[in-house]
């Protein structure tokens, strides 16, 4: 066996690739992959026999799919429901084939499979042709990134070898490849049941010359260097192992793992979004020599020259490099695997790199049906297509409650991300615009707006600490603007049911947003009962600091400068906050005041240092 | 980069991703050759620490060099470490070398069974005690949300299908048809309360990669792997009385690769020598549904 065995097989530094196989329910990938790894003798002894005897057992027929649906349920079902990687080695590299299934219900397991591959198998039953599942799947994975694809044209058998069949098939689905821009050298007949032009060549299409399976994965090329594109570096944590068993260790090591460029001892380092710099002191490593640089594909652990305080979340980038977009609101393709759909004003969780931040979608710009590639027109989503659902791809506009540093072409891992809703990850996509924010941190001095807004009940004392905030402010010589609730209501007048008061509250968040961003401090003063319209104001401002003032109804009612609150009681106004219209107290406020407690100096300062805070 | 370094840089991302985002976060530590792999992943992902304690689950069976060889790396490498066992199964002599349940029943009571009771608190853990070098009682275990486990794909069909990052119920289940997505380097690490889940660093080596990293890195292993001239070893580690060792002269790593590559093992399972996992066909996936290893 060791004299025989083909020189490849006895390096030590194999390469490895990673290969999906894909396409509609029932067109035959499990059992191509079964034909693949029973053909290169890569099954453990006995293995076959094995699934034979249990096929035997249990009275179905025998299926080379039964070597890969190896849960109870799927060889029950006669369908993959998860994906399955399974090893297998050619003489020239090792291979970890990941079998997918086609089942459209189980597309986010395609998804999980497809997302780790660097070439797919698209395979197509010849007798059924290109179906729904053949063209999604082929959409995924032109959004996914995968560049390197093969049609497998399968169940040749089926339709006795017609040449016309298969022609027929790999001109249809050529051209949709093409509108995708999928680039597939080769269409491969085959029969994966009898093992044509899988592995072994066969008298059965004299008509085809060009390669087999085996032969077409043994010419997709493996995935090239990154290590000559910008540095980044997802921020994975800040160890300090000080007093942790292992003994005394006092460094301060910033770790993440490179996922493009490199970096060197002496580089200068800048953390996006905060913007602060230093530089690598060390690389840092354990039980192997230290080494002068760093680069895509490693983790990393760096020590820095200066002491900055950075957290998991931020992007490291290196100075001289390229630098990311740091945004905001994005314009990106998402594709969405969740059961309730992907709806605009909802809150989600978006996280890109190690950065994890609050996300709703401000607009659709397009939904495509994945399968026929038709976009849904405006006026389709104007009669009501208001949401992505799931399985649908679509352009959609993104508002972040804090910037993420992401990059949009240059760099593949850092323009990609997930929505999580709900502790589940349901979506996912890729940044095709990022609007830039002024202030990238670097070698920007502009001032940086904020948004103070304060909330509370009538004659809480909002306008009064509101007033001082912006006195102290303009002292400091700041741009500040102030948007008081009794001045805005009369600008821009409007009722008090639930629906106009939210409205009004959206209006003047993004007024406060748009100022913000010209790097005007706003301060606000507004009621804003609903704790959902002041939640999006937060979702939409970049520095934003809800200060709730929280004095009691008693002691409002009892000031009742506007003598508003006898009104109400005596039924002369109708919803009124915290008479017949509630207040929904704000959860977790940056600052929580009470005007019966503490003075208008005393709430004004308190107001200033959170300010403080924010920007150191 | 080659295949063993992009291996070991994809299992250290994942450890970081768990250390940063589980605080009740532990390591299962088999003593075999895949959790100590697991184990030397950690120290070079921590710089030498291993931030999260290690749990050793003694079904009373193991062969005694394991328990040997874990003392003794718990000592140099100053590990936090706790193991844990069923005792009322073990007082009761409800087990398979007892005579008095089958090996899958076994099975489930020394291992998953206290697992489960020792990952939720709710069992005796006892934690190494650097200074007296003795095994001490912990008291108030808190539940651990979060435990690393060594499983790979290619041991068995059930394990091919896992996550990196798989969610189980609070009662240890796996509902194996609802695994949620994982895209590129972005895991599942938003969690109900009440649900844990297990992290799988090692999900892509095979039983080859990991010879060949412990070639590499020079990592010590339990004797019982090695041929010491009875021409026989151990190829997987388990209880004594249901893991037979494998005829074999390899007597070091460079031979066990030769076997593994191009010789006498080249075709045969590993787990073969596991006698659990051949009494029905879907016997560990029926133990791993219910929360096994």
């Amino acid at each position: 066996m060791l004299a025989n065995a083909p020189e490849g097989l006895l390096r030590v530094d194999r390469d490895r690739m990673y290969i999906v196989v894909v396409g509609h329910v029932d067109h035959g990938k499990s059992t191509l992959v079964g034909r693949l790894l029973a053909d290169t003798c890569s099954l453990p002894d006995g293995k076959l026999d094995k699934v034979r005897a249990l096929c035997r057992r249990t009275g179905h027929p025998f299926e080379y799919a039964f070597l890969l649906d190896a849960l109870k349920d799927e060889q029950s079902q006669g369908i993959t429901i998860d994906v399955a990687r399974v090893f297998f080695k050619t003489p020239l590299r090792d291979y970890v084939i990941i079998d997918a299934p086609g089942h459209n219900e189980f597309l986010r397991n395609m998804v999980t499979g497809a997302a780790r591959a660097q070439a797919a198998l698209l395979v197509i039953d010849a007798a059924e042709g290109v179906r729904e599942n053949s063209r999604r799947h082929a959409t995924m994975l032109s959004l996914l990134g995968i560049d390197q694809v093969a049609v497998v044209v399968n169940k040749m058998d089926l339709v006795s070898w017609s040449e016309k069949t298969f022609r027929a098939i790999e001109t249809d689905y050529r051209a949709f490849l093409q509108r995708l821009g999928v680039h597939a050298p080769y269409f491969v007949p085959v029969s994966g049941r009898e093992g044509d032009f899988v592995v072994r060549r066969t008298s059965h299409a004299a008509w085809y010359d060009g390669p087999t399976v085996v032969e077409v994965i043994d010419s997709f090329t493996p995935a090239k260097p990154k290590t000559a594109r910008p540095f980044r570096m997802p921020v994975q944590d800040v160890y300090r192992f000080t007093g942790h068993t292992g003994g005394a260790d006092d460094r301060r090591i910033v770790a993440g793992t490179v996922v493009s460029g490199r970096i060197s001892v002496g580089d200068e380092i800048a953390f996006l979004p905060s913007g602060k710099r230093s530089h690598v002191r060390s690389i840092e490593e354990f039980a192997h020599a230290p080494s002068p640089s760093i680069e895509a594909g490693r983790p990393a652990g760096l020590t820095l020259t200066e002491h900055i305080y950075v957290a998991r979340g931020e992007l490291a980038t290196r100075a001289g490099d390229a630098p990311p977009t740091v945004s905001t609101r994005l314009r990106a393709s998402v594709f969405w695997l969740g059961k309730t759909p992907l709806t605009p004003g909802k809150d989600y969780l978006l996280r890109l790199g190690t950065a994890r931040v609050p996300m709703r979608v401000e607009r659709i710009d397009s939904v495509m049906d994945a399968s026929t590639l038709e976009r849904a027109t405006s006026t389709e989503r104007e009669r009501g297509r208001e949401t992505v659902e799931r399985n649908e791809v679509a352009d959609c506009t993104l508002l972040l409650a804090r910037p993420v540093a992401c990059d949009v072409t240059e760099v593949l891992e850092t323009s990609r991300f997930v929505i999580v809703d709900d502790y589940e990850i349901r979506g996912g996509g890729i940044v095709r615009e990022a609007f830039a924010e002024h202030e990238t941190g670097i070698g920007d001095s502009r001032p940086r707006g904020s948004v103070v807004w304060l909330t509370g009940l009538s004659g809480a004392g909002k306008t009064t600490v509101a007033r001082a905030v912006v006195a102290k402010l303009e002292a400091q010589g700041r741009r500040v603007e102030f948007l008081d609730g009794d001045e805005l209501r009369f600008a821009m007048p409007t009722g008090f049911s639930r629906e106009e008061r939210d409205a009004h509250v959206r209006r003047v968040a993004f007024l406060a947003s748009r100022l913000e961003h010209h790097g005007v401090t706003v301060v606000v003063a507004l009621i804003s009962p609903y704790r959902s319209s002041r939640g999006h104001a937060r979702s939409i401002c970049r520095r934003f600091s809800e200060v709730y003032v929280s004095t009691s109804l008693e002691v409002c009612e009892r000031r009742d400068v506007k003598g508003l609150y006898a009104r109400a009681r005596a039924g002369l106004l109708t919803q009124f906050t915290g008479v017949d219209d509630p207040y929904e107290v704000p959860e977790a406020p940056e600052i929580d005041l009470d005007t019966s407690h503490s003075t208008v100096e005393e709430a004004a300062d308190a107001v200033l240092r959170q300010l403080g805070a924010q920007e150191a | 980069m080659d295949a063993l370094t992009d291996l070991e840089s994809r299992s250290i991302h994942i450890l970081r991703e768990a250390h940063a985002s589980f605080k009740e976060l532990c390591m299962l530590w088999s003593i075999g050759k895949d959790s100590t792999v697991l184990l030397w992943l950690a120290r070079r992902a921590f710089f030498g620490h291993v931030p999260f304690p290690l749990v050793h689950i003694d079904t009373s069976f193991k062969i005694p060099e394991m328990i040997a060889y874990r003392d003794r790396l718990a000592a140099e490498w100053k590990l936090n470490i706790v193991y844990g066992e069923n005792r009322g199964a073990l007082d009761a002599k409800q087990t398979f070398p007892d005579g008095n349940v089958d090996r899958t029943t076994c099975c489930r009571l020394l291992k998953t069974k206290a697992l489960m009771q020792t990952l939720s608190g709710e069992g005796p853990r006892f934690r190494f005690d650097h200074t007296s070098g003795r095994y001490e009682h912990e008291k108030d275990p808190a539940p651990y949300t979060g435990v690393i486990v060594g499983v790979r794909s290619d041991e068995e069909g059930s394990r091919s299908k896992e996550r990196y990052f798989s969610p189980r119920s609070r009662e240890g289940t796996w509902e194996v048809t609802e695994q949620p997505p994982e895209l590129w380097e972005q895991y599942k690490l938003d969690f109900r309360p009440g649900t844990h889940v297990r992290v799988h660093p090692l999900l892509d080596w095979t039983e080859t990669n990991i010879w060949e990293y412990i070639g590499r890195e020079k990592i010590p292993t339990v004797p019982l792997y090695y041929d010491h001239g009875t021409g026989q070893r151990y190829r997987s580690l388990g209880c004594g009385p249901c893991t037979a060792p494998v005829e074999s002269r390899a007597s070091n790593v460079a031979e066990i690769l030769v076997e593994l590559r191009t010789g006498k093992f080249a075709n045969i399972a590993e787990r073969s020598g596991r006698a659990q996992d051949t009494d029905d066909s879907a016997g560990l996936e029926s133990l791993r549904l219910e929360g096994y290893m």
